[in-house]
């Protein structure tokens, strides 16, 4: 129960919720999609559901980069990898994904050098301090993480450093959102829209959103409180029959997002004519590559790539979980087959992915917000 | 990776002042500024760090409600750990007494 005592207001979170239960309309169901994985993360930590009325429903989106990444693309990286003298640097939460034959963990127990780094010029110092081996940096995220790879790449290059290269993988939010919005079986009200991603890209790139889908979205930070507010900005725009892009988390994100940031991303990246998600398929321009003035730093440009597809495994529902078209539980084989020990689908590897944050928090019922905000 | 970790700016790097020394909760590591040039942070600003970089100015009170949020969702102990892995070497060392 120590959590609990931790919250700032909890008072507000209770007052949130009963604004909440008064802006919704009876006669309507609101489907409201929270697009970032951190976002869900906190949903289900926090149980925030349990404070809202029935015909608000939440929706999990793509935001969560472990997630959306195909098993192909896994495969690949590790396929490049088992070349002698490379070493494989990618983040902790890369580790336990698992590829066709196993993930980079399993690769390392059978004698990969595989290195886990926490930050992306990490990886830059091993190239440095290993001149004898090549060292790839097995790079994910969204806009939030992109940035420092470009840095990266840059600093590389400056450097002359040859024995390092970048395997690409980092997408980019807006066209997946279109995706969603372009799915004939996918009806929203709006969107939560995620925090830290917009730290870089600002709240401009949602404006099409607002102003040719008519679907408001209102920018949110992570705490309880800030979530259940921008639900309450999203439910009085609705009200109103209003859809604007809103800033709930001005305290960290300003409108224009971060320049140096984006110029950073502008200098490295450049967008792919198409990308394959994860439950969502090819996607036209929703990935970066690395510009061809970095080809040398760009592991797909140095080496072959075998371009694997793989399905997913068939019984496994990720891609209807992704799109919010199915619960994680009404996955065949959640909590069964596919557990957070045992994962599956990447879904259920990552905090941040819905199936890991429904069985830790859901199927194992803590302690509800909803039950302190009432005490 | 996703995690925004929240340090206060300690010092700058007399040698390259695209990198400086941030305190997270009192372990101290380099982290690199290379994303806030157009509004360099000076010593005693608090900053939000995503895998080694310094990507946004923050208040302190953020910062402390950033910290809570990450010790809320359980993630606070995955915070230190990425923090404690920068810069692999670990040649900085953790300021004493502080927790």
């Amino acid at each position: 129960m120590k959590f609990v005592d931790e919250f700032r207001t909890p008072e507000l979170i209770g007052k949130a919720g009963e604004e909440i239960r008064r802006l919704a309309d009876p006669s309507r169901h609101y489907r409201i999609m929270e697009v970032c994985g951190g976002h869900t993360h906190a949903i289900y930590r926090f149980g925030l559901k349990d404070l809202l009325p029935s015909n608000v429903e939440l929706i999990h989106g793509p935001g969560c980069p472990v997630c959306v990444l195909p098993m192909g693309r896994i495969d690949d990286g590790l396929a490049l990898a088992a070349q002698s003298d490379f070493i494989f640097a990618a983040f902790g939460d890369m580790m336990r994904v698992p590829g066709t034959h196993g993930s980079p963990l399993e690769y390392k127990a059978r004698g990969m050098d595989v290195r886990i780094v926490y930050s992306p010029t990490d990886a830059l110092k091993l190239a440095r301090s290993n001149p004898g081996k090549h060292v790839m940096f097995f790079a994910i995220g969204f806009e939030t993480t992109a940035p420092s790879t470009a840095l990266t790449l840059m600093r590389a290059k400056a450097e002359g450093l040859s024995n390092f290269s970048v395997f690409c993988n980092h997408v980019t939010i807006i066209p997946a959102i279109r995706a969603i919005l372009d799915s004939p079986d996918m009806r929203l009200d709006g969107f939560v829209g995620p925090g830290h991603v917009s730290t870089v890209i600002g709240c401009r790139p949602y404006d099409w959103i607002a102003k040719d889908e008519r679907k408001p979205v209102v920018v949110s930070g992570f705490e309880p409180l800030d979530i259940l507010q921008s639900i309450v900005m999203l439910l009085r725009q609705l009200g109103k029959g209003e859809a604007r892009v809103e800033n709930q988390y001005k305290r960290v994100v300003p409108w224009e997002g971060n320049r140096a940031a984006l110029r950073a991303m502008g200098e490295v990246f450049e967008l792919r004519p198409y990308f394959e998600w994860r439950g969502l398929g090819f996607i036209s321009q929703s990935a970066l590559k690395i510009r061809p003035s970095y080809a040398q730093w760009d592991s797909e440009q140095c080496f072959t790539v075998p371009g694997v597809r793989v399905t997913d495994p068939k019984a496994a529902q990720c891609g209807e979980v992704l799109k919010g078209v199915l619960k994680p539980a009404q996955c065949k084989l959640f909590g069964r087959e596919c557990t957070p020990e045992q994962p599956v689908g990447a879904l259920m590897v990552s905090s941040e992915g819905s199936c890991a944050a429904y069985f830790n928090y859901e199927h194992r019922k803590p302690v509800s917000i909803a039950t302190v905000a009432a005490n | 990776m996703c995690l925004a970790i929240p340090g206060k700016i300690i010092e700058l790097d007399a040698q390259n002042p695209l990198h400086a020394v941030v305190d997270v909760v009192g372990v101290r590591r380099k982290v690199d500024l290379g994303l806030l040039q157009d509004q360099p942070p000076v010593p005693g600003d608090w900053v939000l760090i995503h895998v080694g970089f310094a990507m946004s100015k923050i208040s302190e009170a953020e910062a402390a409600d950033q910290m809570r949020t990450l010790t809320m969702l359980g993630e606070a102990e995955a915070a230190m750990e990425e923090v404690r892995g920068y810069g692999l070497e670990g040649k900085e060392q953790d300021s004493p007494g502080r927790r």
